[in-house]
This record gives C-alpha cells, sequence and structure tokens, in this order.
C-alpha cells in the first residue's frame, strides 16, 4: 500500500526565506511578499516525495509540515 | 575621501569565556576555536565589555532569542561600546519591534521576491564579467577588492537608482557604521548624516523627474491609513538598504571564494557539476555566515536556563549558531552537496533578511562567472588575508594568483 504525501506549510511561521520554493518548485509557491504557501491542495504527485522532504529539512523556520496519509 | 582607517583596540582578550570581545584580532582572524570554546562551556556566556554584553552559543539558544521579540528588542542592532539614545526609524524595519516591525517590513519585501531577483540577474552577469575582464588578464587579483566588493554595491545601487559610480562612497560609509562606528561614535553620526543628505538630494530630484527605482516606491508607498511614510522612514529604510545590501554579500562572496581557493577538491567539482553550486552556496553560508545581528533585553528572561538581565545587549550570532555540532554533523566542514540545510545565515524569526533572495542570486551568479573564466586560483603566499570586524564577517583583501600553479 503506498503512502500518499501532503505537505503544509505554517502561515504562522513562515518568513519567507523561500527554500521550498527554490528546492521543490513544483510544490510550493510563493505570493507577493515572499512568503510560502502550498501548491493547490499540497498533495504531492508521484516522483516527488523526495523534494517534500528536502522542502522540509531545509525550511528555517520549520513551517512545513510533511503528512503521511 | 575614502576611510581606510582601522577601528580602536580594546585591551586583549584572555579569558575567552568570562570576558570575550568579537572586535579582537584574534576573534577577527579564526573565531571558530573561540566559539567551540565558548559553546562547550554555556548556551550563553557573558562580558562584562560593551556595558554589559550575552551571547548565545547554540542554535537553539540563537533560535529561542530571535522569536523571543518581548523580552528582546531590536531597537539597538550592533553591539557597540556606547548606548545613545537611538533615533525613532534609524533603519526601519530592522530596528523595529512588533507591532511596527510588520507593516515596514511588508513595504520592502515585493521589490526582493525570488521572481523580481530572476529580472535583475542578467544584470548581475554582465557586471559580474565586468569586474572580471578588469584584471584576469594580470595572472593576480586582489579578489575582495577588486571583485566581491563592488559586486553587491553595484546591484543595490541598480536598484535604488543611484549611481554605481558612487560605490567607494557608499563603501565608505558602511565601513564607518560597522565597523568603525563600534567604537567611535562620531565616525557613526558622520556616516549617518552623510547617508541622509545624499538620499534627500535624490529625493529632491525625484520629486520633478520620477523613475521606477527603490527610492521612488519609498517616496511614492502609503501606510496602512493610506499616508505617505514619513520622510525619517524612507531616508531610514533608504539607509538601511544601502548599509544591509553590501558588505554582507561582499562578504559572502569572498568568503566563498576563499575557500575555493584553498579547497581545489570543491572548485573542481562544481567546475564538473554546475547544478550543485545554489546547494554549495547554501552550506558555504552555513559555514561562513557573514551576519552577527544583536537585540537588546527589555525584560529579564532566561535562555536555554540561562539568566539574562534586562540592560544588557545580546551579540545574536548566527554564525556561532550554524556550526552548532548539534544541529549540524560535521559542523566545522564544509561538505558542498549537505542536503539538510536548516541554516539561519540570514536570522531566523520576523528579521530575516530582507535581501536574502538577492544575495543568495548574486553568489550563485558571482560563483558560476567566476568558475567559468577562472577555474584555476589559489591564495597568493606573497599577500595577507585580512578580515573585517565587528557585526559582519568576511574578507577585505584576498590576494589570489590566477591560473594553474607553476
Amino acid at each position: 500500500m503506498t503512502e500518499r504525501l501532503r505537505v503544509r506549510v505554517d502561515p504562522d511561521k513562515c518568513q519567507g526565506h523561500a527554500r521550498c520554493k527554490a528546492l521543490a518548485p513544483e510544490l510550493f509557491e510563493l505570493d507577493e511578499y515572499g512568503n510560502a504557501h502550498e501548491a493547490g491542495d499540497g498533495i504531492v504527485p508521484p516522483g516527488l516525495e523526495d523534494k517534500a522532504w528536502l522542502a522540509r529539512s531545509n525550511c528555517p523556520e520549520i513551517a512545513i509540515d510533511v503528512i503521511e496519509e | 575621501m575614502s576611510d581606510v582607517s582601522q577601528p580602536a583596540a580594546h585591551p586583549p582578550v584572555t579569558d575567552w569565556v568570562n570576558d570575550f570581545d568579537h572586535t579582537d584580532p584574534q576573534w577577527t582572524d579564526d573565531p571558530f576555536p573561540i566559539w567551540e570554546e565558548l559553546r562547550a562551556t554555556s548556551p550563553v556566556v557573558h562580558t562584562e565589555r560593551f556595558l554589559g554584553c550575552y551571547m548565545p552559543t547554540t542554535y537553539e539558544a540563537v533560535r529561542e532569542i530571535a522569536n523571543d521579540t518581548e523580552h528582546f528588542s531590536s531597537r539597538r542592532i550592533i553591539v557597540r561600546d556606547v548606548r545613545p539614545e537611538v533615533a525613532r526609524n534609524a533603519a526601519p524595519p530592522i530596528t523595529s519591534d512588533p507591532p511596527v516591525h510588520k507593516p515596514a517590513k511588508q513595504l520592502l519585501l515585493p521589490p526582493f521576491t525570488p521572481d523580481a531577483m530572476k529580472k535583475l540577474e542578467p544584470r548581475m552577469r554582465a557586471i559580474c564579467n565586468e569586474l572580471i575582464d578588469g584584471f584576469i588578464a594580470d595572472g593576480k587579483v586582489d579578489a575582495a577588492a577588486r571583485y566581491s566588493k563592488y559586486i553587491p554595491v553595484q546591484a543595490i545601487a541598480h536598484m535604488l537608482g543611484i549611481p554605481e559610480s558612487d560605490s567607494d562612497l557608499f563603501i565608505n560609509w558602511i565601513h564607518m557604521i560597522l565597523e568603525l562606528g563600534i567604537k567611535d561614535e562620531t565616525k557613526l553620526l558622520q556616516a549617518v548624516q552623510e547617508m541622509s543628505a545624499y538620499f534627500r538630494t535624490h529625493i529632491e530630484a525625484r520629486r520633478s523627474k520620477p523613475t521606477d527605482d527603490l527610492i521612488s516606491y519609498l517616496m511614492n508607498a502609503k501606510d496602512k491609513e493610506g499616508q505617505p511614510l514619513e520622510e525619517s522612514h524612507v531616508l531610514g529604510s533608504l539607509r538601511l538598504l544601502l548599509i544591509a545590501g553590501i558588505d554582507t554579500t561582499w562578504s559572502a562572496i569572498g568568503s566563498s571564494l576563499w575557500h575555493l581557493a584553498r579547497t581545489p577538491a570543491d572548485r573542481e567539482r562544481l567546475i564538473a557539476e554546475p547544478a550543485l553550486i545554489p546547494t554549495a552556496v547554501e552550506e558555504l553560508l552555513r559555514a561562513y555566515s557573514p551576519v552577527t545581528m544583536a537585540r537588546e533585553v527589555v525584560k529579564e528572561t532566561t535562555v536555554s536556563g540561562c539568566p539574562v538581565k534586562a540592560g544588557n545587549m545580546v551579540l545574536l550570532s548566527f554564525p556561532a549558531a550554524n556550526r552548532d555540532p548539534k544541529m549540524f554533523p560535521d559542523a566545522d566542514k564544509v561538505v558542498i552537496d549537505r542536503r539538510e540545510n536548516r541554516h539561519a545565515a540570514f536570522g531566523l524569526g520576523i528579521h530575516r533578511c530582507v535581501g536574502s533572495n538577492l544575495a543568495r542570486m548574486e553568489m550563485q551568479v558571482a560563483l558560476e562567472e567566476w568558475l567559468k573564466r577562472i577555474p584555476d586560483f589559489r591564495l597568493d603566499p606573497a599577500g595577507t588575508v585580512t578580515w573585517s570586524q565587528g557585526t559582519v564577517r568576511g574578507p577585505r583583501q584576498l590576494p589570489f594568483l590566477l591560473g594553474r600553479a607553476m
């Protein structure tokens, strides 16, 4: 049974370092201030799991969750 | 015009744990073993110097302070010998506390998003190549004085809409504020006054002839009530952009080149795998973080179990945090393909560096263009590498021999 991943950015923690957008541009978007939010519903398409974990482990504000569903 | 004077000396340090001094020549030359010694002793150390100053030594303690705007104020952001009254709007938003911090920050963020920086990238590549053209035939160069120094200053001048040919004037002001100003109040005040007068002239010129640069952007900005910003706010933010935009990235590019000059294996790998450069830039930012900000303790509290008293300053050392082995395996090694790198080189919490996307782009472009044209270089054994003092750490003299060693 394959697990599905979902990414989520905590808007209260995000300070706009933009590491997630640089490392996983398919999974994150930035607003006009450069603060991040997950793209669409945050579901990680197959093949991008590694990028989701990479974004999580490089966020200086620990603002990214990767949820295994 | 250029003020090349050196900051005044303090009595030398003999007891680093209880009497540290970040302007001591030993710290300036090689702070890494000092941080290790301090960290092994306590997560927060204290010195009586600078009218009383703490320094968190661990990543955790640095994060705790950076996120605590109730007990730690940003009204003073440089640890200095004196503590005169601070002007309102000194350099918003970096000198602002909540609640006025957020609107001042939001004003500056849109021109510095990654997308905005992409538009600036071609100009940056041209600047780097123009600089390389100026010395590549010589076979040797001071890479700090003739390359890393002029990349960020020309970029921020371009964004502000002020002449790139005034670069040496700006660099001198930054030296007076961030280095000499630690120990000499008159130098700091002189530089601030000269900067303000300079920007006032440019503001005046734009009243009759508007432009599309950052000066006009701030002149036309409105606060939450729809009112134009006070002149002191516009001037403060302009001073901040110029101060923060120059020797920070100058230092980061210089330290990166210094590392690559001494580490041929890393240099060869980046030449063979240029796609690794953005990852390597993050690691170089972690290992040689240039910026140490400060906070003022305004309410007594504890940090990682250590009591801190109001009225003292805090040397908020992001560079020391980035060398904490509890946070980073092999923290003292430069691992250019390090995958997990939650470094704090651009700060943590609400004061995250506004220009971080600009700095990253400049570093990547500066290294890419240099490595393309100068794949072989090493430190010139006949020269001396010198490092800046105080708030921002980076090489100020970086003598290189270019080309294959004989």
